[in-house]
C-alpha cells in the first residue's frame, strides 16, 4: 500500500489506544500515543482480573508491550496532553504538552532512589489506599519501565537525595514542561472513562466510612500488587469481612446522575464475589441490582457464580446505607422488587458498583467532536477523527479491543481515500 | 554468517557490587574464547552503547552478547540491527535482585546464565526471509450486514473482495426487518433497515465481486496463496485466488418447534420475534394475527425463549431485549389502544440503550415484569392464556394474549456444521438410533448437522475450530479476532450473538486484522502474537516417521498430509509457536533461531556440581509470555528464591521437546520444572493449547521414569498466571523439598 508509513495519532493509554496503534503499527503505519498518566495501560492496569475467565490483565498487556517492543512504528509520550489540534491541508498538526516525569531514559528502573526519598504520597494507580515515595515506579508492568516525580510532592532541588542516589544521571528535579509539535493524517481519541464521583450519591454514603468502596477500589483491594498485597480486608481495620454488600447502578441508570447503563458493573460485581470466595468461601456476598446485565457468553459466568454458596441476589434498588452502631458495618436498606418486602441487611462492607462516566465529561479534549447526552462521543463528520472504546459508549474490555481493531481500519480508510 | 561474539557485561544495577564480574570474564573469555568481552558500569548510558557499536564497526562483532538487565527493557538501546545476533542474558532480574550478594551459589547462577546466553547466541542463525507474490483480494462468506460491511470496509482500504451469498440475494436477515431499533443517540427513534443502502454500496462498488446463490467448495492453500473453489447454482464452479478470509455467515433463529413448553404450536398465533418482523413488514406495520388477520389488541413477548436456558441455549443471545420493546412499539403504533406486555427474566439493555427501554417505560401501552413462564395454554378465539408467576404485579398471573411473541435468541451458523466423515458418522449413528427404537422423535438427517462452510482443504477440519456453543474465537477479550486458524477472521453473529451495529464495527475489525495478515505475510513476517517473527520452520522429512505428531497437534492447523502421513507445510499458516517441534519423537523440527539441539545445547551448558558437593541443580522451562516477566516481576519486587534454579525461556510450552528432559537428567541435573499457562476452559495459553499439550507429552515421561526407577516426582509442571509473581519461590522450593526427599539424581557423574 503506497500510503504506508502514513501516521495516526492516537490519545489515551488504555487498552483500546495499546490496540489502536499496535494493530496499526502492524498493518504498516505508524503510530504516536499520547497519555495523560506516566505510563501505558489505563484502567486495565488497575484491573485485577478480567471477567469472565479470571485471568489477569497484564498477561494480553504483556503481549500488547512485546508486540510494541518488536515494533518500532510504535512511539508514545506519557504525562502528555493534546492542547490544540488542527488540520492544514489534509494533515492534522497536534500540539502536544508534555508534563515533567524529572527522569530521563536513563532510568534503569534500579530503585536505589526510592530507598532515599523522604516525601510519602498518597498513591493514585491504588486510589490513594495505600502511599507510594515521592519517586515511584508506577506499577510492576509500568510501560515504559522508568520512575517518575511526583512533582506535588517533591521537595525538589532543595532536598536533591534521590539525584544523588541515582548513578545514571537519570534524574533530573529541574525539568520543565515541553510542548511538542506531531503530524498526522488520523487521529483516534479513546480518552476513556473515569468511575463516577460516589461522593455525589448521597444516600450511598461514600465518605461516610472507609469501609463503604466503589468497585475499582475493590479491584486494587483483590490484586496481589494492591495496597493488602491481595487480601480483601475493611480498610478500618484490616479485618476480613464476614459480609459485603455490593450495590449495583451506583450512579448508573439513574436520573439524578447517569441515564445510561455502564454495561459493565454487573460482571465486575460477580466477578468481585468470585474474589470474595476464592479468599474464602464462607464470606456472605449480597448483590442488590436491577436487573442482572450480561450479553452472550458471559451468562455462562452469572449462572456460575450466583450458584455458589452465600450469594444473594436481590432484585432491588438501594434506598440507604447506615452506619451500624460501632461495629463498623452498615445497615443496607432496599425494597425487594419481586416480593415487595423491605429488606435491611446487616453487612461489614459495602462495594458500591460505580459505572463508566466518560473523561471528556471531566475535560473536554480540543478536537471538534459532538457528545450525547451523556458525554459519550458521536461520530465525527470528518472522517480522519475517530473515537473509540468507553470515550464513545460504555464497553467492556472485550468490546473495547474490538472497537478499537475496527478504528484502526476507519484510520486507515480515511488516510487511504483521502 | 561467521560469527564474531563480543561479550557485554554491565555491573550496574548491583551487578558489580554482587557478583565476580572478573571470574565472569573469564568464563567468556577462557570457556567460549569470546575475541572480545568487556565491562561498563552502565551499558544502557550512551557511552556503553557507543562502546559496542564502535567493536561492531571497528571489530566486525556481530554476535553481541550483553550481560545485564532483563530483554524485557532496554530492548531499544540494544537493538543493534536485524543483521546481527543480540543475545540478552537476565543478570538483574534473574540472579542479583533475587539472590544475596557475593555469595558462592549467586556468582555459579549468574555464570551459568552466562554460559547459556553465549551458547545460545552461538547456535541462534539468523533467518532467512520467505517471500512470495502473494494475492491480496479478500473473501467473504456470507452476504448479510457483516459480510456486505466488510467487503465495503475492504474496498475502501484499496483492497479487491469477492463476496460469496449462499442466497439468491445479499442482505441477510436484515432483509426480513420491518424497522431496526435506534443505534445512535439520543437512542429513542426507530430507524429503517440499513440494508438496501448497503447492498447498493456493494453493488456499485468496483472491488467488489458478487457471487450470489454459491458455497464453498474448497479452500486450499494458505494465507496470501489460497485457491477458492465455489460451486454455483447449477453445477458450475469458479476459482478464485484469494488472500485472506472473513467469515460472515452469520446466525439463525433458535428453532422454535423445540420450544413447546412456551406455547410454541398451541395457536398459530404464537410466534417467534422474527415472524413479528415478516409481519409487520408485510403490513406496512400493522400487526395483524396470523388466525384471522385481525390487528392485535394484546400482544405479550415472553423473553428468553430458548435463551439462558441449560436446556437449549446456554448463553443470552444479546438483541432479544431490544428486540421486543422495538416490536412493543411496533404494536402501539400499529393499533394505539393496544397494549404489549413484555415478560422477562432481567431486561438486558446495556450502555446507551438504556435511553429506548426508558422510553419503552413512560408508554402507558407497555407493561414491562420480571415473571417465570409456568404455562401456556390455548384459550378461546385463537388466544393463549400465559401463566407467570413472581411477577413485579404478584404470584401466579394469568395473562390472556391475542399473539403471543416468543423472543427466540441466535444460533451461529456454524454451530451445527461438521465434517465429512463426522457427518456421515452421526447420520448412521441416529439412523441405527432410529432402527433400535431408542429415540422420542423421528431421526432427521438435517437435524444432526451441516457440512462446513468453508470447507477447507485442512487436515484438521473444514472449518473454523469454535470453542463454547459453535462460536468460533480464541481469546476473545484481549484479541477477538483471534482464530485457530491463520488468515481467516470471524465477524459478526457467526463470532458471537451481536446486533447490527456491533455486526458492523466487527466487520472493520476482522477486515483490519485480514489486511495486517497480508501486510505480514508479504514481508515473510509472522502475525500475532509472534508478530514480525521472520523463521519457520524446517522439517528434515528424510528422518520423518510419519507419526503425525507434529500435524494432528499444531494448534493453527499448518501442517497437512500426503498420502503416507508426512507433514506438508504451508509456512504461511504458521504462527511459529513450535509446538511441533515440541512434538516430533525424531526432532527433525527447527527453526532458525530455536530448536531441539539448540536448547538441549543451552542446558548442556549449565555446569552441574559433583554429587558430594550438594549443590543440586533444577532445570526450569518457561513460558516467554507470562512466566518469564513474572519471575521478572519477582526479582523487580526482590523476592528471594533457592540458588539451585536455572530458567530457561520457551516460546511456550507446547514447543517442549521430551529429549530436553532426558538430556537434564542425563546430565545430572536433579529436579525439572515447566511453568506455563492456566488450560482447560479458560485457557490463557496464547497457542491455545500449549501448556495443556506439555502437560500431556510430560504425563508419558513419568511413566518413563518409573520404568527407569527414578522417581517421577522430579518432573514437575505448574500454572501460572502472569501476575502471580510471588508464587515463584514456593515453585522453586517445593522442588528442592522433593529433592531433600528422594536424594539427588542417581545419574550425576555418569
Amino acid at each position: 500500500m503506497s500510503e504506508q508509513g502514513k501516521t495516526i495519532l492516537v490519545v489515551g493509554g488504555g487498552i483500546s489506544v495499546m490496540t489502536t496503534a499496535i494493530e496499526a503499527a502492524e498493518a504498516g503505519y505508524k503510530a504516536v500515543i499520547i497519555e495523560r498518566n506516566s505510563y501505558l495501560g489505563g484502567r486495565v492496569a488497575q484491573m485485577n482480573k478480567y471477567f469472565p475467565k479470571l485471568c489477569p490483565p497484564y498477561c494480553g498487556m504483556e503481549i500488547n508491550f512485546s508486540r510494541m517492543r518488536s515494533n518500532p512504528n510504535v512511539r508514545s509520550y506519557t504525562l502528555a496532553r493534546l492542547e490544540s489540534l488542527n488540520k492544514e491541508d489534509g494533515t492534522y498538526k497536534a500540539a502536544v504538552k508534555v508534563e515533567p516525569r524529572f527522569v530521563n531514559s536513563k532510568c534503569t528502573a534500579c530503585g536505589e532512589c526510592e530507598k532515599v526519598c523522604p516525601v510519602d504520597r498518597p498513591n493514585d494507580f491504588n486510589y490513594g489506599m495505600d502511599t507510594t515515595k515521592a519517586i515511584y515506579l508506577p506499577h510492576e508492568m509500568a510501560f515504559p519501565v522508568r520512575y517518575a516525580v511526583d512533582g506535588a510532592a517533591c521537595k525538589g532541588a532543595s532536598c536533591g537525595k534521590c539525584v544523588e542516589a541515582c548513578k545514571y544521571d537519570a534524574i533530573e528535579l529541574e525539568m520543565q514542561a515541553e510542548t511538542v509539535e506531531i503530524e498526522a493524517d488520523a487521529v483516534v481519541m479513546a480518552t476513556g472513562w473515569n468511575p463516577y464521583d460516589p461522593n455525589k450519591i448521597d444516600n450511598l454514603a461514600f465518605g461516610k466510612s472507609p469501609n463503604i468502596i466503589n468497585n475499582v477500589m475493590m479491584e486494587r483491594l483483590a490484586a496481589v500488587n494492591g495496597p493488602t498485597g491481595g487480601k480483601i480486608q475493611r480498610p478500618s481495620d484490616g479485618k476480613e469481612p464476614a459480609s459485603v454488600a455490593f450495590v449495583q447502578c451506583a450512579g448508573s441508570r439513574d436520573e439524578n446522575h447517569m441515564q445510561h447503563c455502564s454495561a459493565i458493573c454487573c460482571l465486575a460485581t460477580f466477578k468481585q464475589i468470585a474474589y470474595l470466595h476464592e479468599q474464602n468461601p464462607e464470606i456472605q456476598a449480597y448483590m442488590f441490582y436491577i436487573d442482572l446485565r450480561a450479553q452472550g457468553k458471559y451468562e455462562a459466568f452469572v449462572q456460575d457464580v450466583s450458584a455458589q454458596e452465600n450469594t444473594t441476589l436481590i432484585k432491588g434498588k438501594v434506598a440507604e446505607i447506615a452506619e451500624d452502631g460501632a461495629t463498623g458495618g452498615f445497615i443496607v436498606t432496599a425494597e425487594n422488587a419481586v416480593t415487595g418486602e423491605k429488606v435491611h441487611q446487616a453487612v461489614d462492607m459495602v462495594v458500591l458498583a460505580t459505572g463508566m462516566d466518560p473523561a471528556s465529561n471531566e475535560m473536554r479534549a480540543p478536537v471538534s467532536l459532538d457528545y450525547e447526552m451523556s458525554g459519550f462521543m458521536v461520530p465525527s463528520s470528518d472522517p480522519g477523527i475517530i473515537a473509540t472504546g468507553v470515550a464513545k459508549k460504555p464497553s467492556d474490555v472485550a468490546s473495547c479491543t474490538q472497537d478499537a481493531t475496527a478504528a484502526t481500519l476507519k484510520a486507515i480508510q480515511s488516510i487511504v481515500r483521502r | 554468517m561467521e560469527k564474531k561474539l563480543g561479550v557485554y557485561i554491565c555491573t550496574g544495577c548491583s551487578i558489580g557490587d554482587s557478583l565476580d564480574v572478573e571470574a565472569l570474564n573469564k568464563v567468556a573469555g577462557n570457556e567460549y574464547s569470546a575475541p572480545v568481552c568487556k565491562n561498563h558500569g552502565a551499558f544502557c548510558s550512551d557511552e556503553g552503547v557507543q562502546m559496542i557499536k564502535d567493536d561492531i564497526a571497528d571489530g566486525g562483532i556481530n554476535t553481541i552478547v550483553v550481560a545485564a538487565c532483563s530483554p524485557r527493557v532496554m530492548y531499544d538501546t540494544f537493538d543493534f540491527g536485524e543483521e546481527r545476533i543480540t543475545e540478552r542474558v537476565n543478570l538483574r532480574e534473574h540472579v542479583v535482585w533475587c539472590q544475596p550478594p557475593n555469595d558462592e551459589d549467586t556468582q555459579m547462577m549468574a555464570e551459568d546464565y552466562l554460559r547459556m546466553g553465549i551458547v545460545k547466541a552461538q547456535k541462534r542463525e539468523l533467518p532467512e526471509a520467505h517471500i512470495e507474490e502473494i494475492d491480496r483480494t479478500i473473501l467473504v462468506v456470507g452476504g448479510g450486514i457483516t459480510g456486505m460491511k466488510a467487503a465495503l470496509d475492504a474496498s475502501w482500504a484499496n483492497h479487491k473482495v469477492v463476496l460469496v451469498e449462499k442466497s439468491g440475494q445479499l442482505g441477510g436477515f436484515a432483509r426480513k426487518m420491518y424497522k431496526q431499533y435506534p443505534k445512535s443517540a439520543s437512542f429513542d427513534t426507530l430507524q429503517d433497515p440499513e440494508y438496501a443502502s448497503l447492498v447498493q454500496q456493494v453493488e456499485a462498488d468496483d472491488n467488489i465481486e458478487v457471487i450470489l446463490s454459491a458455497t464453498m467448495e474448497s479452500i486450499t492453500g494458505q494465507p496470501g496463496l489460497y485457491t477458492a473453489k465455489i460451486a454455483k447454482e447449477g453445477g458450475t464452479t469458479e476459482e478464485r485466488k484469494i488472500g485472506t478470509i472473513i467469515q460472515a455467515a452469520g446466525w439463525q433463529p433458535y428453532e422454535a418447534e423445540k420450544l413447546g413448553h412456551l406455547g410454541y404450536g398451541t395457536s398459530p398465533n404464537v410466534i417467534t420475534n422474527v415472524k413479528m418482523e415478516e409481519i409487520a413488514s408485510s403490513n406496512n406495520g400493522t400487526i395483524k394475527r396470523p388466525s384471522d388477520g385481525k390487528v392485535a389488541k394484546n400482544v405479550v413477548f415472553i423473553q428468553c425463549a430458548g435463551s439462558r436456558d441449560p436446556e437449549h441455549l446456554p448463553y443470552c443471545s444479546s438483541v432479544c431485549c431490544m428486540v421486543s420493546l422495538k416490536q412493543a412499539e411496533y404494536v402501539r403504533k400499529s393499533d394505539p389502544d393496544a397494549t404489549a406486555t413484555i415478560l422477562y427474566k432481567d431486561m438486558r439493555t446495556p450502555g446507551q440503550y438504556e435511553h429506548y427501554y426508558k422510553k419503552a417505560q413512560a408508554d402507558e401501552g407497555i407493561f414491562l415484569t420480571k415473571g417465570e413462564i409456568l404455562s401456556v395454554t390455548g384459550g378461546t378465539d385463537g388466544n393463549v392464556i400465559v401463566e407467570v408467576d413472581n411477577t413485579l404485579l404478584g404470584e401466579k398471573v394469568k395473562i390472556e394474549a391475542d399473539l403471543l411473541v416468543l423472543a427466540t435468541g441466535m444460533k451461529p451458523a456454524t454451530a451445527l456444521t461438521m465434517d465429512e466423515d463426522e457427518l456421515e458418522k452421526a447420520i448412521e449413528e441416529g439412523k441405527a438410533a432410529q432402527e433400535a427404537g431408542t429415540l422420542d422423535k423421528p431421526f432427521r438427517e438435517e437435524d444432526v448437522g451441516k457440512p462446513p462452510i468453508l470447507s477447507l482443504d485442512y487436515r484438521r477440519g473444514g472449518e473454523l475450530p469454535h470453542l463454547k456453543y459453535g462460536f468460533p474465537d480464541s481469546h476473545y477479550i484481549c484479541f477477538p479476532y483471534e482464530t485457530q486458524r491463520t488468515g481467516i477472521y470471524a465477524a459478526g453473529a457467526v463470532r458471537a450473538p451481536l446486533d447490527t451495529a456491533m455486526s458492523r464495527t466487527d466487520a472493520a475489525g476482522a477486515v483490519l486484522k485480514a489486511i495486517q495478515c497480508l501486510e505480514l505475510t508479504s514481508q515473510g513476517k509472522a502475525v500475532h502474537p509472534r508478530a514480525g517473527d521472520q523463521t519457520f520452520p524446517e522439517f528434515f522429512l528424510n528422518r520423518c516417521t510419519q507419526c503425525k505428531r507434529c500435524t494432528e497437534e499444531c494448534p493453527f492447523g499448518t501442517l497437512d498430509e500426503d498420502e503416507k502421513g508426512t507433514p506438508k507445510p504451508n509456512p504461511y499458516r504458521c504462527r511459529r509457536c513450535g509446538v511441533c517441534m515440541g512434538a516430533c519423537p525424531e526432532r527433525i523440527i527447527s527453526f532458525k533461531d530455536y530448536s531441539v539441539d539448540l536448547i538441549a545445547s543451552v542446558l548442556r551448558a549449565i555446569e552441574v556440581p559433583e554429587e558430594e558437593d550438594e549443590k543440586p541443580r533444577v532445570l526450569c522451562f518457561v513460558c516467554e509470555n507470562d512466566a518469564y516477566p513474572a519471575i521478572d516481576m519477582a526479582g523487580l519486587k526482590r523476592l528471594q528464591y533457592n540458588p539451585a534454579v536455572r530458567f530457561i525461556p520457551l516460546r511456550c510450552l507446547g514447543s517442549t521437546n521430551l529429549v530436553w528432559i532426558a538430556d537434564s537428567l542425563s546430565s545430572g541435573m536433579d529436579g525439572i520444572i515447566l511453568i506455563g499457562c492456566k488450560h482447560g476452559d479458560d485457557y490463557q495459553c496464547h497457542f491455545i493449547k500449549g501448556s495443556e499439550l506439555a502437560n500431556y507429552r510430560l504425563g508419558k515421561v513419568q511413566e518413563t521414569l518409573e520404568r527407569l526407577q527414578l522417581e517421577s516426582d522430579r518432573i514437575q509442571i505448574h500454572q501460572l498466571s502472569i501476575n502471580e509473581y510471588e508464587k515463584v519461590p514456593e515453585i522453586v522450593d517445593q522442588m528442592m523439598e522433593i529433592i531433600d526427599d528422594v536424594g539427588q539424581n542417581p545419574f550425576k557423574g555418569f
